[in-house]
């Protein structure tokens, strides 16, 4: 089943925040941000702007009646800026006009003194200098001091993996609009409508109940729009507050970019131990992450970080710790992967380290240490249903690797001009929020007196389709015809106390709960059908909208059941809620079972690079992915390729910047370059790992949102690769992104 | 007065003709399907189409809304993706991107569908396009392009079937388009009544031919004031050959210029050259005068025409007119040579005799949509296997884009070889000075200067240079 929004999506129907007709009195609003990363505000001048005809009201921190605070982990953001702002872009002010334009002609017209104060912008500088976002973490299995002693190789190393913009194609934005009684309806462009929800009473001083937050969908998220949707959402708020007017504010790409936060940065350190037969028997990483100026989501994504840091290898002694680093950039925030492809990078940077030194194919290290029934993870948690080693012997034989290699061997031999590069990439991916709480779902599912249905989960649509598998869910259980089911917006008054759609488990707990709604409609029409027919309860079963007695259809159609259970009074609306079983995990300890399953995949990145411009295309990609049992193989594969080519532009061409006074350089798309559809792989070939599934996930059908990401680290790799082909002398390094730039001076590097 | 054809409606609107045609369509008109991605054109959410008569014959091209002001739109059919969509059915691009997986969250959808849909528009004798080029300005985050490729395909196999010799007719039967299109050539006739505008310009006024740099930085405060639109002065636009001399009008777009068959058969690479350069819609729309008065030291047109030794044409407000040799015009860093009151008119350059080759390189960190970090052109005459003469152009290594005088003096009466060419690449070096910036370190774009100087030796020689002789 294709996407059930494809129809309006490609007749440009479908609506966004940004496309909804507004009320007439709406007004509009535009942040006023730090000119600087980090400083004292000695004095900011609103008068001129303020005066500027229709300005409607400028708000600031003084405006706020309830608490000047955002932050969803640690108190430590505030909405508007005090006294002090802490990353360039930190929000100052909010300026309410009668038209976007007046708003930002009014911006021009603030003037700000600030003194300032000294600018961090690096982790390892926030880490000399001891400013940290929390206390550091520590996974730890075995002993690493007595493993290394034994080893044969003992590499040590350091990497940098850069940030990553999101680029969700629509910008952030909300609408708020007053409602009776105080009340305010924010259309908000989140995947946390809880998260809004929560922070807009807080700041406004109001019940929850008091601010209703609908999600029609998202033109893209990736994570960027976890938790920073939140202030824009707050800010249309507090002006609805005080204005009782509807306020708009839909941020232009420019503000966006330099307002939020991205992907963290990372700089670590690694220490692998081998045996001679190419077993690392000890590793040891040390992960410094460029957290920003606040806490935002940091603390969880560096501890997904330690959950990774092995990805799919079994390492006996293992010795990780991360350092959220607080410095002044803007708060770095989730971004699919959550910190996992961070951790993944290291550990195969560590082994393309130990292969160099050892003078190996580095895939003969990762095969010998790709992970096996019942070995335990650094946090203790056993793996079971392992697939990696399925993934990587079938990608091997189903892709003739070897063949592939003597392809390239003997093409490099033949041109001088042209090196193509190989690497491969196994993933070990963890589904669940590492934070147990949070794994919990519910689904309100209404079906009508004429029998069409109306589903409410706390899931929200990003292009992701969990929608259209939701709709799934329900056609399946109920038995009933797609047309006869409708998605509705995400809306908190409907499904309350959401997750945000993130960790790709949002299909998975929110499925779980729709199909317990459906079960129990379903089992209440039964009841209905079997006295109607008079039959017994095993033998009634609803098929393509007809009640089946034994297999044999009866006479009675849905709609009929339908109607007889209303006149029964019969419930035909159902609310359940699902919580993931199983996963707990002991942070004092730092041990536990955190993951409901593990996905895993294994992926074969071929490159060519133009050693005389230092230009590369990537060739081709073939995975073998471990989708359990998919209940939507089309769906599932645009996963995997949209992941693949993010994970692609993350190590490639995808280039943060800031200067060293903490101004964003790569502040527009023409200076921030994602994958256009000619960087895309030439080929991307996908083969379902054929298993038998994992129960806990919906329908058998494993999380895909995440995991292939980090397939796209295998390009760094390939890329490596083909440069060393080239310059025998390049010597290693592990800086991502590779750039053309890097890449023309690694091969000419003397 | 801005008149035109928006769709199936005809638009006459007062509005000022210098905001960008994205807020017109989706504020004023209230037309929700084209978005908002970047407003710099750079990826494609707001493409739509723009149908000029020519002759009787229209032609349809995608250009990014967010960047074209209004008043461009006089006289044209402009398509959004409102005027492709079929009464209750998909149309053939929307079926291909729907079944194939195309869209996710559904925000790039649009402007994808709008681009596919103008590479089905385009004439195909002059069609040089594959659908990926269609969408070279379209930017997707969440497919990883392999569908939309796929749908592209598909799109691609049913277009050849088109007969030429009606095409629109044939479109609209296959349901590629609305019927109403058929109906548009005429309407766009009774709409285009002669001398209904003036062109002279006006002293103070910013002057903008199709907005592709302007629009990009000032779109705000240009909504604010009146704009001189060139790109309807017809006596900048067109490109002519005539006693082996080339002159294209200041108007002259890069399509234009990539598909001139005449031009093709001079530069048998041109379209390979000029496909490295920006996207299909800002390439419909960026004019050559443009680039050149936007006097970026790493403007791809102007180290193109550097290297043909090219001659420019300034028109003064009064008529007059002067030429200066292009080499000269470039001053410093965003100094040229226009005094008050002069515009570009046009620019000529000698065609390429049969002894003459030339070659252009581009390299960015992403191949298509982006600033070079290095663009480097040659022009080179030989006498058997000796240089005559030799112009060579090198961007983003100095205030201005270079034309290097002494390396171009140091190869006349040299041989194709590869210790001239080092000897050459020497002089070129003490040529530039190249700064560090977003597009790269001073180190890398010396060092990339130097690989593109040699990689016109070895694209133009192959039989006689190779990488390793150069490096080693």
């Amino acid at each position: 089943m294709q996407n059930i929004d494809s129809y309006t999506h490609v007749r440009g129907e479908s609506l966004f925040v940004d496309d909804i007709i507004i009320r007439q009195d709406t007004l509009f609003g535009v942040v006023f941000d730090s000119p600087k990363a980090h400083g004292k505000i000695k004095n900011v001048d609103y008068s001129e702007a303020e005066n500027l005809k229709g300005v409607t009201k400028i708000f600031t921190y003084k405006d706020i009646i309830g608490e000047n605070q955002i932050g969803g982990i640690l108190p430590d953001e505030p909405l508007w800026a005090e006294d002090e702002v802490h990353f360039w872009g930190q929000p100052i002010a909010f300026i309410v006009a009668e038209t976007e334009a007046i708003a930002k002609q009014a911006r021009q017209l603030i003037t700000i003194e600030i003194e300032e104060l000294p600018v961090i912008t690096t982790a390892k500088e926030a880490k000399t200098k001891g400013s940290f976002i929390n206390a550091p973490r520590s996974f730890s299995l075995g002993n690493t001091e007595e493993a290394f002693s034994d080893c044969d190789y003992v590499l040590e190393g350091e990497t940098f993996s850069n940030g990553q913009e999101h680029l969700y194609l629509e910008t952030q934005g909300c609408y708020a609009i007053p409602q009776e009684n105080g009340s305010i309806k924010l259309i908000s462009s989140t995947q946390g409508p809880t998260a809004v929800q929560k922070i807009t009473a807080r700041v406004l001083g109001v019940p929850m109940h008091k601010v209703e937050v609908d999600v029609i969908r998202l033109g893209g998220g990736f994570g960027g729009k976890e938790d920073q949707a939140t202030p824009w959402a707050v800010m249309t708020a507090v002006a609805v507050q005080h204005l009782n007017k509807p306020v708009k504010y839909i941020l232009n790409r420019h503000d966006d970019l330099r307002m939020t936060g991205k992907r963290h940065p990372y700089s670590s350190f690694f220490k692998i131990g081998l045996n001679k037969n190419l077993k690392v028997t000890a590793f040891e990483a040390e992960f410094l992450q460029n957290a920003g100026a606040a806490a935002d989501l940091s603390p969880a994504i560096a501890e997904r970080t330690l959950f990774h840091a092995t990805n799919s290898y079994f390492v006996p002694n293992v010795k990780t710790s991360v350092y959220s680093c607080k410095t002044n950039l803007p708060p770095n925030t989730a971004f699919r992967g959550f910190g996992g492809p961070q951790g993944m990078f290291v550990i195969e940077s560590a082994i393309a380290a130990a292969a160099e030194a050892i003078g190996v194919n580095r895939r003969f290290i990762q095969e010998a240490n790709l992970l096996s029934e019942n070995d335990e993870f650094s946090y203790g948690q056993i793996a079971t249903k392992v697939e990696v080693q399925n993934t990587w012997f079938s990608a091997k034989k189903k892709f003739e690797l070897e063949k592939i290699e003597s392809e390239i061997d003997l093409f490099n031999k033949n041109n001088e001009s042209f090196k193509k590069g190989i690497s491969l990439m196994p993933i070990a991916f963890g589904i669940s929020f590492t934070n147990t709480p949070m794994n919990h779902a519910r689904a309100l599912v209404h079906i009508y007196q004429d029998g069409s249905v109306g589903v409410s989960t706390g899931a929200v649509e990003m292009g992701q389709s969990v929608n259209t598998k939701m709709l799934q869910v329900v056609q399946d259980i109920l038995g009933i015809s797609s047309e006869k089911v409708k998605l509705e917006t995400t809306n908190t008054t409907r499904v309350a106390n959401t997750s945000p759609s993130a960790a790709s488990s949002t299909a998975d707990l929110n499925g779980k709960a729709v199909k317990m709604a459906c079960e129990a409609l379903l089992g209440r029409l039964v009841k209905v059908a079997t006295e109607m027919l008079d039959e017994d309860e095993q033998s009634i079963s609803i098929q393509n909208d007809v009640v089946f007695v034994n297999g044999q259809k009866s006479k009675i159609s849905w709609e009929t059941l339908v109607a007889q259970a209303m006149l029964e009074r019969v419930a035909l609306s159902e609310n359940a809620h699902y919580a993931t079983p199983i996963i707990h995990f002991d942070k004092t300890k730092e041990k536990g079972h955190p993951f409901a399953y593990h996905v895993y995949g294994t992926a074969i990145t071929t490159v060519t690079v133009d050693c005389v411009r230092g230009i590369y295309e990537i060739d081709t990609v073939k995975i073998v992915h471990d989708f359990g049992k998919s209940m939507n193989i089309g769906i599932d594969l645009g996963q995997v390729e949209g992941a693949l080519a993010q994970g692609i532009g993350w190590m490639t061409i995808e280039e943060i910047a800031y200067d060293t006074d903490g101004r964003l350089e790569s502040n527009a798309l023409s200076t921030y370059k994602v994958p256009d559809i000619f960087s895309a792989p030439k080929t991307i070939e996908t083969i379902p790992l054929e298993t038998e599934g994992n129960d806990m996930a919906i329908f058998k059908s494993k999380a895909v949102g995440e995991p292939p990401l980090m397939y796209g680290i295998g390009a760094y790799f390939a890329i490596q690769n083909a440069v060393k082909a080239f310059n025998k002398s390049y010597v290693l390094k592990f800086h991502a992104p590779f750039t053309p730039e890097k890449v023309l001076m690694a091969l000419y590097e003397k | 007065m801005t008149v035109f054809i928006l769709n199936n409606e005809l638009v006459k609107t007062a509005v000022t003709p210098s905001i960008t045609l994205l807020d017109f369509i989706r504020e004023q008109q209230r037309l929700k399907g084209t978005k908002i991605g970047c407003r710099e054109g750079d990826c494609g959410a707001c493409t739509v189409l723009m149908g000029s008569l020519n002759n009787d014959q229209i032609s349809y091209q995608s250009i990014t809304s967010c960047i074209a002001p209004l008043g461009n739109a006089h006289g044209k059919h402009i398509v959004t993706i409102e005027g492709v969509n079929l009464p209750k059915k998909l149309n053939v691009v929307q079926q291909a991107m729907a079944s194939n997986y195309a869209t996710q969250c559904g925000f790039c959808t649009p402007g994808f569908v709008v681009s596919m849909t103008g590479f089905a528009l385009k004439d195909r004798a002059s069609n040089l396009n594959s659908c990926n080029d269609a969408v070279s300005g379209n930017i997707c985050r969440c497919t990883g392009y392999k569908s939309i490729e796929k749908a592209g395909f598909e799109v691609e196999k049913i277009v050849e079937e088109k007969d030429d010799n009606h095409q629109i007719k044939w479109l609209v039967q296959q349901g590629f388009v609305p019927n109403y299109f058929e109906t548009i050539p005429q309407r766009l006739e009774s709409l285009l009544s002669p001398n209904s505008e003036d062109h002279s310009y006006q002293s103070n006024t910013t002057i903008v031919a199709n907005g592709t740099d302007l629009y990009v930085r000032h779109a705000d405060k240009l909504a604010q004031e009146t704009i001189h639109l060139v790109a309807k002065n017809t006596n900048l636009n067109g490109i002519s050959v005539a006693d082996n001399v080339c002159t294209l009008g200041a108007n002259t777009t890069v399509t234009e210029l990539l598909e001139h068959k005449e031009l093709r058969k001079v530069f048998p690479k041109l379209d390979v050259f000029l496909k490295l350069v920006s996207s299909e819609q800002i390439r419909n729309m960026g004019t050559l005068a443009g680039n050149f008065v936007n006097a970026s030291p790493i403007g791809d047109m102007s180290i193109f025409f550097l290297a043909l030794n090219s001659v420019i044409t300034i028109q003064h407000i009064n008529g007059a007119e002067r030429k200066v040799r292009f080499q000269e015009f470039h001053r410093d860093y965003k100094v040229y040579d226009l005094q008050e009151d002069e515009i570009v008119k046009s620019i000529s350059f000698n065609l390429l005799s049969e002894n003459e080759t030339f070659n252009f390189e581009k390299v960015c960190k992403r191949t298509h949509l982006d600033i070079a970090s290095v663009n480097a052109a040659i022009r080179i005459n030989m006498n058997k296997d000796v240089i005559i003469t030799a112009h060579a152009a090198v961007g983003g290594v100095a205030a201005i884009p270079k034309y290097l005088t002494k390396t171009c003096q140091f190869l006349i009466g040299k041989k194709i070889h590869p210790q001239n060419i080092k000897g050459a690449e020497n002089i070129l070096q003490s040529e530039i000075m190249p700064i560090s910036d977003v597009r790269g370190s001073a180190d890398y774009k010396r060092l990339l200067a130097r690989q593109l100087f040699f990689a016109h030796f070895i694209e133009l020689f192959p039989l006689k240079v190779d990488l390793q002789k150069l490096i080693y």
